[in-house]
């Protein structure tokens, strides 16, 4: 580990899908160990294409990129950093490609060069740990939308990143397999970035949240835990609130 | 989409490592497929029926199977025994059947019913990503076995997809008529459906460099030869010499 904790430095980051609008502009945005960060921001804003551009998916217009310490400007550079960041899609068909659920979750292992029994032991351990053993043989398409996310996060914590970042982790997920993955993600000690719509689940994970809009990113003052009065299913039966 | 109904079971076919069946599907399909002589296509039928009894598949499904396929075939016989030239051999009407016609089409029944059987009995009874994984074994194209892995798995989502847009058009109260706004929305329907795709192949793509791809695949079973393998391989082999020495005139 570099004694350098900046993990994500990007500097004047511009980025534009058509001439007319820019969807970033002149970003700059730092993401060092340990910072646990949310980011939020209206659809359409640019936050799955900052996360895009942090793992070389995208290239933008310009600006620099530093990840770990390093300048990365070729896919070379990104490739080494793609093995130390881990990045979970928005859409977990995207992720899951293989017919199985054990082959998806070695993929990356054996990537990265570890021996089919050892990339086996790795998936197998990685799917108990998100409650998932069994699962192995399951067919990927088969499975339910909560069980795709799940499977889809054991993919990427297979390969034992030392930074998440989570698009839309909880998205369209009943609020059982909600809690089940916010427990989950509480107890990782990795730094990480979590995009998300859902407030009560930003505040629970992380420590700051960032909002991004008009092609700026800014650390949003307004958006600290506070007390208020909520709605929720089944309120009137007796119940407790955590402080 | 596709279920893999053969795919499990107990038999001695299923057992078989997946590389020789493969192979054997190859080489009895090839010679099979350039085969002419009826003496050489009767006993493949035959060894296909075979093999058939011994993987112990539903009869019901396998006709079923069958029956779509020579549904096609029906057609070649309504067409070649009346404009193949040939000896006259029956008129029905104006219409002339050749002895050559029906010749031509007996032997493509014989063809495409020996070969399906073969495929069900051989390759239909293994996982379709085992078929890849012993594909790739056989050092196929990594690009043939990545391209037949993941059409199987996104056909799914493909299909889903089409789904999610019929019901789109249905609940505006679409009803397909024969008319120019019907074939325009199927034109948008079949264009969206290909841009999705396009877009999807391009997400997964994506997924999959973040995940450390650089084009190689590698995979995590490994498959074992057994003596009852070398055994078959060496039988099937055997038969299928057996054809091509019917087929050219080498015996008989």
């Amino acid at each position: 580990m570099e004694t350098n904790s900046l993990i994500v430095n990007l500097k004047g980051i511009s980025f534009a899908y058509s001439r007319d609008k820019l969807v970033l502009d002149n970003v700059s945005f730092q993401l060092s160990r340990p910072d646990r960060i949310g980011l939020v921001g209206p659809n359409g804003s640019g936050k799955t294409t900052l996360f895009h551009i942090i793992m070389g998916l995208l290239r933008p217009s310009s600006g620099r990129i530093e990840l770990f310490g390093r300048p990365a400007n070729e896919e070379k550079d990104f490739r080494g950093a793609r093995k130390r960041i881990g990045l979970l899609f928005q859409d977990a068909d995207d992720q899951l490609f293989c017919p199985t659920v054990l082959e998806d979750v070695a993929f990356g292992p054996l990537n990265l060069g570890k021996s089919p029994e050892e990339a086996r032991d790795i998936a197998l351990k990685t799917l108990a740990t998100l409650d998932l053993s069994g699962f192995e043989n399951r067919i990927t398409y088969k499975l339910s939308g909560g069980e795709k996310r799940l499977v889809s996060l054991a993919t990427v914590l297979a390969m034992d990143p030392e930074v998440l970042l989570l698009d839309e982790p909880t998205n369209g997920l009943d609020e059982e397999t909600e809690e089940k993955i916010t427990d989950i993600l509480k107890g990782l000690s990795l730094s990480c970035i979590f995009i998300s719509h859902n407030l009560d689940f930003l505040f629970k994970t992380t420590d700051g949240i960032y909002a991004i809009a008009n092609g700026k990113i800014s650390l949003d003052e307004t958006l600290i835990p506070h007390p208020h009065i909520h709605t929720h299913k089944l309120g009137r039966l007796p119940h407790e609130h955590e402080s | 989409m596709i279920e893999g109904q053969f795919s499990t079971g107990e038999s001695f076919i299923h057992g078989l490592d997946p590389r020789i069946k493969l192979v054997v599907a190859i080489l009895f399909s090839v010679v099979v497929a350039v085969s002419t002589s009826f003496l050489a296509l009767l006993p493949a039928l035959a060894l296909s029926l075979f093999l058939i009894v011994l993987a112990k598949l539903s009869t019901r499904k396998v006709c079923y199977r069958l029956l779509l396929v020579n549904g096609l075939i029906l057609f070649l016989w309504l067409l070649l025994p009346f404009t193949f030239k040939g000896e006259p051999l029956f008129t029905i009407g104006p219409l002339v059947g050749t002895r050559e016609g029906v010749l031509y089409a007996s032997q493509i029944t014989l063809k495409c019913n020996a070969i399906l059987l073969a495929m069900i009995a051989l390759l239909a009874t293994m996982p379709i990503f085992t078929l890849g994984h012993a594909m790739s074994k056989l050092y196929f194209p990594d690009k043939i076995v990545h391209l037949f892995l993941f059409t199987y798995r996104y056909i799914h989502v493909i299909f889903q997809e089409y789904h999610r847009l019929r019901n789109a058009m249905k609940i505006r109260s679409f009803m397909p008529q024969t008319n120019i706004h019907t074939y325009r929305s199927y034109a948008y329907l079949m264009g969206m459906l290909l841009v999705k795709s396009s877009d999807r192949a391009e997400r997964v793509y994506k997924a999959m460099l973040c995940r450390g791809f650089s084009g190689k695949y590698y995979t995590l079973s490994g498959f074992s030869i057994k003596i009852r393998d070398i055994f078959y391989l060496s039988l099937m082999l055997a038969a299928i010499l057996g054809l091509v020495m019917l087929q050219w005139r080498l015996i008989v």
